[in-house]
């Protein structure tokens, strides 16, 4: 029988990591943005289903996978357009909102997909992301198959962390977004429209959870169901805090968090009946709560996250 | 052109805001019924029929209610002193564990008249704790508690999973995993014979008015409203800001409990993993359409149930998704933040 440790031998576990981790990297990249431009989305959980929901109905009525990912960006982001009209310039209450934008989101996800696909025995299928070897380095022993035979956004996913990373250090449009973020009324003064950085950076960053929200249905499952998501929102606005608000800690935050929850699946197979496997499904969720203590204090806040921005007013 | 806030807001606005509300999120989901393929004017009667057409249909009704006026006014009680509790539904499920552990033959044991208030309150107090959990992590090291008690409603779900394939688990369930059921002599009085409605309609009403009373006339209760407006003001005029939200979360966590205790002792009898259909979430759009007023609470509590039990009749009859009632109730949270906004600020030119 495996021991408890050799777990972390098998190559499996190691590409179950970056398989479990892609949602999420996805989904809190795509709160980070929101975040670093002052506008917590509460909307994520739903717009997370919404994007696994038309990801795959785009697929299953015969569109390309990468067009399946497409259609779901481009659903994500009209729910953040909405989250942002009614936060931005409308100034309302971001928690209550955004839990509406989940709600709306997951319920018109479930309407539409029963809709289309009446109540059945087995949920149909589509064919979902293969992965894709990288030549040579998948020759690799150990590392090709960990790493290096993912499907294709799992790559896109983790370039995706860098890219922002150094979109927000080193160009004027991340710039723009941080002062938005810290303070508003600086940046206007620098010539800067917070409003609208708002809103595109709302716009952008849920198109960014849509896509991890299709990743599941498109490359981690096949098919879709109700409350599939199961809660990976609400730990990625967690994950933003643990990362601190920086893309790269964002990256490594949801690796962390895949390995223990890769690990927890292996491990009560190892177990065995002796512990619930309930305790180990609790894990990710205790994690997640734990990530937030620890860094509660530590965390560098946007100044302005969560401030309405009205012009004119202090 | 710009807004500014009304020093008062008119009653016929406060009232005709939720009102305008309803009346946009159910135009805005006449679409997607009509997407179905249905006319919109037969759905929404059918609805109504589904929810109101007969003496069962108005007794699944009310008793579809119970719950949200409790989970309504947990969230109520809440965000008024800007404390964000979404985890009502995980403190419902941990309040219906209580009960129906302690109601169960594993249990007590008390003559029901003794026994019930006890089970009763042994829920609210189960759903009041873990309240506490995320509130302390929010006096004491700043976590914002919207993200833990979210995550904590999966936390506690899985608990009850756990439990009822575990030590509560009934023997006589044919491997189903339920709770063991709670005593016969346990289960509420019904307020109609021949129908599920029992007498939990009733302590929700009272709780209500209690509420009410409590936030209009007492101190507890303006101090409560003082830490949600203005924290740093309320400090200053010396209100102790800790032990007043400490106080807000046992009763905003011990409505939620209470809520899963009644739905076991009124309803079910048991505990499943599906006890509730999303109760806890629901309770925060019934909060927002009541204006967080307790009062209010009750008229939105019925609105949203009469949206649930209609749907399904509806789904029946016309062949809609019943997740339409989902939609129009998570509508109508968002167009009532927007009719709020106009009933509480003016456009100044």
């Amino acid at each position: 029988m495996m021991d408890a440790l050799d777990i972390f031998a098998t190559a499996g576990l190691w590409a179950a990591v970056l398989r479990i981790a892609t949602p999420l990297i996805f989904g809190t990249l795509g709160a980070l943005v929101c975040e670093r431009a002052g506008v917590l989305n509460l909307g994520i959980e739903g717009i997370m289903t919404f994007g696994a929901m038309v990801g795959w109905l785009t697929v299953y009525h015969g569109g390309d996978l990468w067009l399946g990912l497409a259609a779901a960006a481009l659903a994500g982001a009209a729910f953040g357009l909405l989250h942002a009209l009614l936060t931005v310039p409308l100034g309302l209450s971001q928690h209550v909102t955004g839990l509406g934008i989940t709600l709306f989101a997951s319920s018109l996800s479930y309407y539409i997909f029963r809709l289309v696909v009446p109540v059945s025995g087995t949920p149909p299928t589509i064919e979902p992301f293969q992965p894709l070897r990288i030549p040579y380095l998948s020759d690799l022993p150990f590392l090709g198959e960990a790493v290096f035979a993912q499907t294709a956004p799992t790559y896109v996913a983790i370039l995706l962390a860098f890219l922002i990373a150094l979109a927000l250090q080193k160009t004027p449009l991340g710039l723009a977004v941080r002062i938005v973020g810290e303070n508003p009324h600086a940046a206007e003064a620098q010539g800067i429209d917070p409003i609208r950085v708002r809103i595109a950076s709302v716009v952008f960053g849920s198109a960014l959870m849509a896509l991890g929200g299709a990743f599941l249905t498109l490359a981690a499952f096949n098919s879709f169901f109700p409350t599939m998501v199961q809660g990976r929102g609400w730990v990625c606005i967690a994950l933003v805090v643990f990362a601190s608000w920086r893309p790269e800690r964002a990256l490594l935050g949801a690796l962390l968090f895949a390995l223990f929850d890769a690990y927890q699946l292996r491990l009560s197979h190892v177990v065995g009946k002796a512990v619930p496997y309930q305790v180990f499904l609790m894990i990710p969720y205790l994690l997640s709560i734990a990530a937030l203590l620890v860094m509660a204090r530590r965390a560098r806040v946007p100044q302005a996250l969560m401030q309405p921005f009205r012009r004119g007013e202090r | 052109m710009r807004l500014e806030r009304r020093a008062h807001v008119p009653l016929s606005l406060a009232i005709a805001a939720p009102i305008g509300a309803v009346v946009a999120a159910l135009i805005l989901a006449g679409l997607l019924i009509a997407l179905a393929g249905v006319p919109v004017f037969e759905a929404y009667r059918r609805m109504l029929i589904g929810a109101f057409g007969s003496r069962l249909s108005i007794s699944e009704t009310l008793t579809r209610t119970t719950p949200l006026i409790l989970t309504g006014l947990a969230a109520a009680v809440a965000f008024r002193s800007r404390v964000w509790n979404i985890g009502a539904e995980g403190q419902f499920y941990l309040g219906a564990l209580a009960t129906a552990a302690l109601g169960s033959k594993l249990g007590l044991h008390l003559a029901p008249l003794v026994e019930i208030p006890i089970l009763m309150l042994a829920g609210a107090l189960a759903g009041a704790l873990l309240l506490l959990v995320p509130l302390g992590l929010r006096l004491k090291f700043g976590v914002d508690e919207v993200v833990t008690t979210l995550l904590l409603n999966f936390v506690a779900v899985l608990f009850v999973s756990m439990m009822i394939e575990g030590p509560l688990k009934d023997p006589l369930a044919f491997g189903w995993p339920q709770s063991v059921p709670i005593l016969a002599d346990m289960a509420l009085p019904k307020l109609l014979p021949r129908s599920r409605l029992h007498i939990g309609l009733l302590v929700a009403i009272g709780l209500a008015l209690v509420l009410y009373f409590i936030q209009s006339r007492t101190r507890f209760g303006l101090e409560a409203r003082a830490a949600g407006l203005n924290p740093q003001a309320a400090r200053f005029a010396g209100v102790p800001i800790g032990s007043i939200l400490v106080r807000v979360a046992l009763i905003s966590g011990g409505l939620a409990g209470l809520a899963g205790a009644i739905e076991v002792l009124g309803v079910k009898g048991y505990v499943t993993t599906d006890l509730s259909p999303g109760f806890g979430y629901t309770g925060v759009v019934v909060a927002m359409l009541a204006g967080l007023n307790p009062i209010g609470v009750i008229v939105a509590a019925l609105f949203v149930a009469t949206m649930f039990v209609g749907a399904d009749g509806m789904s029946r009859a016309m062949g809609v998704p019943s997740f339409i009632a989902d939609v129009i109730v998570a509508l109508s949270l968002l167009t009532m933040l927007v009719a709020l906004l106009l009933a509480n600020y003016r456009v100044r030119r």
